[in-house]
């Protein structure tokens, strides 16, 4: 009776700011809670009810892991589980270094009114959709249209059907994931050299050190804890692809999809197009639990290496 | 030092040679960044049968606007795409924003009781999610997503990355000494937030509302999983409709006593180009000004608590 007149006196005292989370609240219950428990499907052979969400999910045989062990069993869950760790690892050392070396270059151009007009020019990728980024590689890469072909017949080589050929894929989406996100980065890292201590280069400068050595030993080190923090983040990020980037810039091409095909894709076709609700859940389960545990070792260690920095 | 009369701000200047290399570097990058826009600019102004010839150019042989002329001619559907796109960007970021900033207000409160819980309530969602499939489930069988304007707005409206950056700005740039004084006052906690709170905290809801404008409008996605009825499509999406075949916009055409022989005479090519930059014009043009508050907005969401 304490307790329960304890908790309603709380309600009570708290109504104000318990009305403000409210419709939050409710959002993160529809969107985020009740997905979660919804993954069970994953270990249900789905059938779908009139009845409605929970009869559905009620009514579906159990038949526990016999989803994921399909899943396994096909060559499909080595396939984008290679191509989504791949890929984002390629990204993930690429864009840390360009990026890094970017923000370094910016930050050192003299003219400071150029160095804005160039890095306006490097947010432009940012804003726009995948769609129309899309758009941007078909117009180098049309068979019969495209700039790519042109140049190749330039040199009198054969035009390459780009959309049909998988071997060149790998390079194409490393190149365009970069040059969307690279901008983007270099201003986080051109931020954080903007705030380092300008009296540190300045005792350098008086110690005779050159440009090359103030990089090398004021710099990078001020850097290293963001760029630190950033990698971990997005090696816990490892198991999640950019669907946009797999799905749109490919022009979802079925003789690509040996080295198009990410985990993200893969659910999506098995839900709009296969119908396989069952495995595909398994695979977004496969997913969602990987990625779970990334996130939580590669915040332990973020949390060992710097306390301030831990996302939680 | 060689130039001892150099002015202070200059004492790391790099030397001319270097100098050059590095503005060239960036040049050349940022030109790249910007390239294809341009490429796909001069596309949508080239005459198609000089398209059809030579393939895309950066200098073409016959420049026409031709393209556009038909875009518009046959253009309810672009039309009816770029008003779903605004009053779902508008009515979205609205609601977007009033949600996350009274979320976020609530729990960056020392004195609400249950701000832990509510703070990891909305964390915990990003760390685990229940993937693809559940949620396309309780959006289309629970909520009744399918085929509604609401699809393209409610999976977008809350985001816990923004209600922690948010949660973080309330509680370096509203001092509790405001609020104290608005509750010796006598007022209420929702006078305090309308009347004290959003006013100094308008520079992070400016970028909340910012980076929450840009994801509604470049977003295809929602569209691709929820939306059949081509009345509701978005500009993104009516792109990647059009992406094969320009019939989508034809049959969409109130006009009809166009379509079969617009059919055949209609600058297809060219067309698609001119649609892309009328779809990606309006961010395009405002994104030099959207720029310093997105770069405030990732500052503010490096500096943590």
């Amino acid at each position: 009776m304490g307790a329960i007149g304890r908790f309603l006196k709380n309600i009570m005292t708290n109504k104000a700011m318990l009305l403000m989370v409210l419709p939050g609240a409710i959002w993160f219950l529809f969107f985020s809670y009740l997905p979660m428990f919804g993954t069970i499907i994953a270990f249900k052979e789905y059938r779908f009810s009139r009845d409605g969400f929970l009869a559905s999910i009620f009514n579906s045989e159990w038949v526990g892991f016999d989803n994921f062990k399909f899943l396994f069993s096909t060559n499909d869950a080595y396939i984008i589980t290679r191509n989504t760790v791949l890929y984002n690892f390629v990204f993930i050392v690429l864009g840390l270094v360009l990026s890094v070396a970017l923000a370094i270059v910016l930050s050192e151009i003299v003219n400071k009114r150029l160095a804005k007009v160039y890095q306006t020019g490097m947010f432009l990728p940012y804003f726009l959709s995948w769609v129309i980024v899309g758009y941007f590689v078909f117009s180098f890469l049309s068979y019969d249209k495209g700039m790519l072909n042109q140049i190749l017949g330039w040199f009198g080589a054969e035009p390459i059907q780009w959309y049909s050929e998988a071997k060149y894929w790998p390079i194409i989406l490393t190149l365009v994931s970069l040059w969307k996100a690279i901008g983007y980065n270099s201003v986080v890292y051109l931020a954080a050299i903007m705030g380092i201590d300008k009296s540190l280069y300045e005792a350098a400068m008086i110690d005779g050190a050159n440009k090359w050595q103030q990089i090398k030993a004021i710099t990078l080190p001020m850097l290293k804890p963001l760029m630190t923090i950033l990698t971990l983040l997005a090696i816990g990020r490892i198991f999640y692809a950019d669907f946009g980037l797999f799905y749109q810039v490919p022009r979802d091409s079925g003789t690509l999809y040996s080295v198009t095909n990410v985990i993200d894709t893969y659910v999506y076709r098995g839900l709009k197009t296969t119908g396989e609700i069952g495995m595909t859940t398994a695979a977004g389960l496969y997913q969602s639990v990987v990625g779970f545990v990334l996130v939580i070792t590669s915040n332990y260690i973020v949390r060992k290496y710097d306390k301030d920095n831990a996302l939680f | 030092m060689s130039k001892s009369n150099a002015k202070p701000q200059d004492f790391h200047q790099l030397s001319k040679g270097w100098n050059i290399g590095a503005n060239l570097i960036a040049g050349i990058f940022a030109f790249l960044c910007v390239f294809p826009f341009l490429f796909v600019l001069i596309i949508s102004f080239t005459d198609e049968k000089s398209l059809a010839t030579n393939g895309y150019q950066i200098i073409p042989e016959q420049w026409s606007l031709e393209a556009y002329k038909y875009v518009f001619q046959t253009g309810d559907a672009l039309l009816r795409s770029y008003g779903v796109t605004i009053f779902v960007t508008v009515v979205g970021t609205l609601i977007s924003l009033f949600v996350i900033a009274l979320y976020s207000y609530a729990v960056s409160r020392k004195s609400f009781r249950y701000r832990n819980f509510f703070s990891f309530f909305a964390f915990f969602t990003m760390l685990f999610n229940g993937g693809l499939v559940p949620t396309y489930i309780v959006a289309t069988q629970l909520l009744g997503l399918k085929d509604s304007i609401w699809a393209l707005i409610w999976p977008l409206a809350v985001n816990a990355f923004y209600i922690m950056i948010l949660r973080t700005f309330y509680s370096t740039s509203v001092p509790d000494a405001i609020i104290e004084s608005g509750k010796i006052d006598g007022a209420s906690e929702f006078k305090i937030f309308y009347k004290l709170v959003i006013p100094l905290s308008l520079p992070g809801l400016a970028t909340i509302g910012l980076f929450s404008t840009l994801g509604y409008w470049n977003d295809w996605f929602n569209a691709l999983l929820y939306i059949d009825d081509p009345d509701l499509v978005p500009l993104q999406s009516m792109l990647m409709r059009i992406e094969t075949s320009m019939q989508f916009i034809l049959q969409n055409s109130q006009n009809s006593s166009l379509s079969m022989a617009a059919l055949q005479s209609l600058p297809q090519d060219t067309s698609r180009m001119a649609m892309v930059v009328l779809a990606t014009g309006p961010i395009v043009l405002a994104y030099p000004f959207f720029q310093r508050y997105f770069i405030q907005g990732l500052t503010i969401g490096a500096v943590k608590e």
